[in-house]
């Protein structure tokens, strides 16, 4: 099964962080620390894949992706396939850029709760349901659709980005 | 400038409604903050905003989504939140579908399973599961799989199951998954619905019967045997997606609903697992998956790595070995990282069903050891650990020990370590390298080995290479001497590892007279000044020094004392631990002694023979018959003294002049001690044994002192005992001469916790606990060393071959009967790369009878011919492999050219080229360019821009 999926920035800040076994705060936080340790020793050009046995128990490994500001994390047993986790990453990545158009990483804060729904509609409980970013896609508007219908008012913004283009 | 920017602020908190103004301010505020202590102070700040508007009475519920948002972002960063768990339940209450979300997302971030609030949330759900909107489901569904607990499953249980018919694919998806979290936190609560996930196997939506694959593998993996009937239909199912028979949407990057696929080939792995005929269902479609799965795309590749993984596990059939060889060595091939990690799992898998498969990737695998990817090298080692043989062992460990010095991570070392120790055990080709290798472990990572390692170690250099052979242990023993002299010199040395250095020091460091004893003893008194904060060395150290002083005094000469040692030995007999302490004075009385009676104490090299000890004490009937005929009472055994014997022991007291018709068990009669005087009367008096009594004649010491400190000194050896095992055999000896000299040891007041505590110290080298399991792995060790076969050996060299080779270039430190035979096999790969044009004529198998350095000149006209009899099946299996002496180094740099001329093979489609290797490249002249980005994204909150920081855009422009 999937243990977590984080998102942590170059600078070793936590941006997202879920985890499909309850982790007390503290150990959320040592988990960052260390997996920002493994991430940001290694060199560009390596594979995506850490062995997080220390952190997560045995067995358990990271695949992670760098992208522009961001490390993209998913932490997994055995279980599952790692270059398949790295597509896995591929489609979150995918269909949060689709939903927040053009994602940059103050998308990513200002909007986790909506990362979170996006993230529930492709993994519950620690599997995959859903790969396909349009499915995926498709279910998160339709939440976002029945939440407008019942508030006349966005109470935050769906991309700040996207406001800021205007 | 200023006003700019404050203008920017003001239309950019305009543009987020007003209600986000502080929580952006925070963002923003914290993306600025320069240290972690600036940030902890503005969270903390934020804490405390939060608890008071939180405290304020009617909040409006818009006003609560932010805040509890707020405290999840807080609570994020590391600070405690708990003040507002309550409010998040509540919210989840909340009709409103947006806010009810927002409760369920922000409870289940705060809260575990088993928090008191969670029952308050229980009724919400169960109200949720029923509702007719499909959203607030699967809301209710997703906060299910988070937050329900073994006790509370059986309330949502029922509905749960209900909502596997629901009419919307997504909600059964998520129902499967929740009856699947059910199962994982509480098999025996949804024991009796586990058909239902049969049942979804054949949902009409293929999304809905992929989600059921997750848990099916979990049952899978526990029982096998009863699901064996699915195997034609999962095999059923991934024919028709292999076939592309699902709808596109299921598509991913051209392949047919991939990930559903790995979840089948992982199932069908376990069910094929040892069982033939479910396997032959298996053969046609992996047949075909692989050959129609596209290599060059990631998923593909995913896909392939699982049907290879799928192949090793069942029942192998020839042909799909051949096609998951050939997708493994394309991996190992391929440049990509990724795609190398995948090669080199596979092969630990392939390997286990044929070793022979290894040989023809040698290169691959030395070059991912010399990758700078950490992963990658973790990986190769696990690789090399399972394939180590006798042959290769000392290759393998030399690497891994270099590995281990280059690393930090405590956890690998100590894992590094251990599985350096575990191969040496068992595959060490001799004993000499044996402890040149443990003695680079302690050195480098002495902390992290168990103990029990120390104490084989000893015993090996104590017990020597075997029965016969007293030459090569002398030789052994002065060469562990040697290093271990050489290495008192390092800096800051493992206290483990100078336990063993002080015991091997004492035990055989004056042994063939090439050191002197005054010069081990300043070397060991340096050792205990060194690390005087470290008892258990000190004590070492000590008892060593003791060793050698009783040596030289038995051989009689004389020993000169040294200052330092005086010093030492005053310093430890005052010190607080009792066990220091005792063996000061051992030492100190031991001097005193004549020499004879110290060779009887302390014979040298010894720490092998068993003690004998005569429980009876027949020294001492004489005595003891004495003193009955003056009228003493006979000892009288625990087990008669207990009731259950007491006929017995009334019939053997009869003599005795009491009343023995109540006979008790408590009938000690102590206040009878202080009316006698005579030794006889002192006898009869302590009924409870006798020999206490007689010893304390025998020595008219004090025996208040010595009872003290035999107290003393009890628990202490107990709770030592693992600790210094080895050393207890060096008192112990002592410890039976204090018998015959009959010492306070039996005047202990318990006389069975005495004979207990000698009968576990009896095997006289102390190593109690460990002698055993180190027998085992020595007698193994024994058996398999002959026992090697010559394919092996010759499988094992040539699959090294080439790092030998390598060393002996580059370093030239090997010794030269190591290097040889690997160097000759070292062409093993080249024929089968590269040099399929050259077709060899298969040699007469004597070629390679490399025992002979005549056969050399042969080897260098051809040194295919003899490959060819390497790799050729069974050919030579009658070939002695004995590692010749010397084989032309012609062959090898020859071969090694052939090696690097070899132009280097590239997949033509490299995997997903189009994403990984272009953020591969643009990331490192980007990094500036992205961190600028970054910048500017976080002056959005402060000054808009026309354009978007568009972060991801090298991902996807």
């Amino acid at each position: 099964m999937i243990r977590a999926v984080m998102v942590i920035s170059t600078q070793g800040k936590p941006r997202l962080l879920k985890f499909y076994q309850f982790q007390p705060p503290e150990k959320q936080q040592e988990i960052v620390r260390y997996v920002y340790a493994a991430l940001s020793g290694r060199p560009d050009n390596v594979s995506n894949f850490v062995d997080a046995d220390s952190i997560f128990g045995p067995a358990t490994r990271l695949v992670y992706k760098h992208m522009a500001t961001l490390y993209i994390v998913f932490a997994f047993d055995s279980s599952e396939n790692e270059l398949a986790m790295l597509d896995l990453i591929q489609v979150f990545v995918q269909t949060l850029d689709k939903c927040f158009k053009n994602v940059c990483e103050l998308d990513i804060i200002f909007n986790f709760n909506k990362l979170h729904t996006v993230l529930d509609e492709m993994i519950l409980g620690g599997q995959v349901i859903e790969t396909n970013c349009d499915q995926i896609l498709k279910h998160v508007d339709d939440i976002a659709r029945i939440e407008k219908s019942s508030s006349t008012k966005s109470l935050m913004p769906k991309s700040i980005s996207s406001r800021f283009g205007q | 400038m200023e006003q700019l920017k404050s203008f920017g602020r003001e239309l950019a908190m305009g543009s987020q409604g007003g209600s986000s103004k502080e929580f952006l301010d925070l963002v923003k505020s914290i993306g600025e903050a320069r240290s972690k202590s600036e940030e902890d102070r503005i969270i903390l700040r934020e804490l405390e905003t939060l608890r008071r508007r939180l405290s304020e009475p009617d909040i409006p519920r818009r006003k609560m989504k932010e805040y509890l948002l707020r405290l999840a972002y807080a609570e994020m960063l590391g600070h405690d939140a708990s003040f507002g768990y309550i409010h998040a339940v509540k919210m989840a209450h909340d009709d409103n579908i947006l806010l009810k979300r927002t409760g369920y997302l922000t409870v289940a971030l705060f809260l575990d399973e088993g928090h008191d609030l969670i029952i308050l949330i229980v009724n919400t759900i169960q109200k949720d599961l029923r509702s007719d909107n499909y959203l607030v489901v699967s809301a209710a569904l997703v906060a299910v799989c988070k937050l329900i607990s073994e006790e509370t499953i059986p309330a949502v249980l029922p509905q749960v199951v209900e909502l596997l018919g629901h009419p919307k694919e997504a909600v059964r998806k998520k129902a499967v998954m929740a009856l699947h979290r059910f199962y994982q936190r509480s098999p025996s609560s949804v024991s009796h619905l586990i058909s239902n996930f049969r049942k979804r196997l054949c949902d009409n939506d293929p999304g809905v019967m992929g989600a059921t694959l997750c848990p099916l593998f979990d049952l899978i993996l526990e029982d096998a045997n009863s699901y064996k009937d699915l195997v034609v239909s999962l095999v059923g199912i991934l024919k028709q997606i292999a076939e592309k028979r699902l709808p596109t949407t299921y598509d991913y990057h051209h392949m047919p609903a991939p990930f559903i696929q790995i979840k089948l080939l992982k199932i069908l792995a376990l069910l094929g697992s040892g069982d033939k005929q479910a396997s032959n269902h298996m053969y046609t479609v992996l047949t075909e998956i692989f050959r129609k799965c596209d290599s060059s795309s990631n998923i593909g590749n995913a896909i392939i790595y699982e049907c290879v993984c799928c192949v090793s596990s069942i029942y192998p059939n020839s042909k799909l070995l051949d096609a998951a060889i050939e997708a493994t060595s394309k991996f190992l091939k391929s440049e990509s990282h990724n795609l190398k990690y995948m090669g080199i799992d596979a092969l630990g898998r392939l390997i286990r069903i044929n070793p022979d498969i290894a040989e023809e990737h040698q290169l691959a695998v030395i070059d991912c050891l010399e990758d700078p990817d950490d992963t990658l090298k973790w990986k190769t080692f696990e690789l090399l650990y399972k394939m180590t043989k006798s042959t290769n062992v000392e290759v393998i460990v030399d690497r891994m020990i270099d590995y281990m010095i280059n690393i930090t991570d405590s956890h690998y070392k100590t894992e590094i370590a251990s599985r350096c120790v575990e191969l040496a055990e068992q595959f060490a080709p001799s004993n000499q390298w044996f402890i040149q290798t443990m003695n680079k472990v302690f050195e480098h990572a002495g902390d992290l080995v168990n103990p029990r390692v120390a104490h084989n170690l000893m015993r090996l250099i104590a017990e020597g290479f075997g029965e016969d052979d007293e030459g090569a242990d002398t030789q052994l023993r002065s060469s562990a001497v040697d290093s271990y002299l050489r290495i008192l010199g390092e800096p800051k040395l493992p206290s483990l590892f100078l336990q063993v250095i002080c015991w091997v020091l004492g035990e055989y460091g004056t042994a063939d007279g090439k050191y002197s004893a005054s010069y081990i003893i300043s070397k060991l008194c340096d050792v205990a000044e060194a690390h005087s904060s470290d008892d258990t060395v000190k004590a070492y150290a000590v008892s060593a020094i003791m060793k050698i002083f009783a040596f030289e005094l038995a051989a009689g000469r004389k020993v000169e004392m040294l200052p330092e040692c005086q010093t030492l030995i005053d310093e430890v007999s005052a010190s607080h631990s009792t066990d220091l302490q005792q063996r000061a004075y051992e030492f100190q009385a031991l001097l005193g002694l004549s020499p004879q009676t110290i060779e009887n104490v302390m014979p040298p090299d010894a720490s092998c023979e068993d003690i004998e000890i005569d429980k009876s004490l027949p020294f001492l009937s004489n005595y003891i018959n004495q003193a009955i005929e003056n009228g003493a009472r006979p000892y009288i055994s625990e087990s008669e003294r207990s009731g259950t014997a007491s006929t017995i022991a009334v019939a053997s007291a009869s003599q005795y002049q009491h009343d023995t018709s109540s006979v008790h068990s408590l009938k000690f009669e102590a206040y009878d001690l202080p009316k006698p005087r005579g030794p006889a009367p002192s006898i009869q008096s302590s009924s409870m044994s006798s020999l206490p009594t007689i010893s304390s004649d025998l020595v008219p010491v004090s025996e208040a002192t010595y009872t003290t400190r035999e107290e003393q000194q009890n628990p202490k050896v107990q709770t030592l005992a693992d600790q210094i095992s080895a050393e207890i055999g060096v008192r112990l000896r002592l410890d039976g001469v204090q018998k015959k000299w009959g010492r306070q040891t039996y005047s202990s007041p318990s006389a069975p916790s005495t004979s207990s505590s000698s009968s576990t110290q009896k095997p006289s080298n102390g190593m109690v606990t460990s002698e055993t399991i180190r027998e085992n792995t020595l007698d193994s060790r024994k058996q398999q060393i002959p026992e090697v076969s010559a394919e092996k050996q010759r499988l094992a060299a040539s699959l090294f071959g080439k790092k030998a080779a390598e060393k002996k270039t580059q370093a030239g430190t090997r010794r030269p009967v190591k290097e040889i035979q690997p160097a000759v096999a070292t062409s093993a790969p080249e024929p089968l790369k590269e040099d399929k044009v050259i077709v060899p004529a298969v040699p007469p198998p004597d070629l390679l009878d490399l025992g002979e350095p005549s056969e050399t000149a042969t080897q260098t006209i051809d040194p295919f011919k003899q490959l060819e009899g390497l790799l050729g099946p069974g050919a030579g299996s009658d070939v002695a492999s004995g590692p010749g002496p010397s084989v032309s180094a012609v062959t090898t740099t020859d071969l090694m050219s052939l090696a690097t001329d070899m132009p280097p093979i590239i997949d033509s489609k490299s995997s997903d080229k189009g994403l990984i290797s272009s953020t591969m490249t643009k990331k490192g002249p980007n990094v500036k360019d992205a961190l600028q980005k970054d910048a500017t994204a976080r002056q959005v909150g402060v000054t808009p821009t026309s354009n978007n920081p568009n972060l991801f855009k090298d991902l996807f422009g």
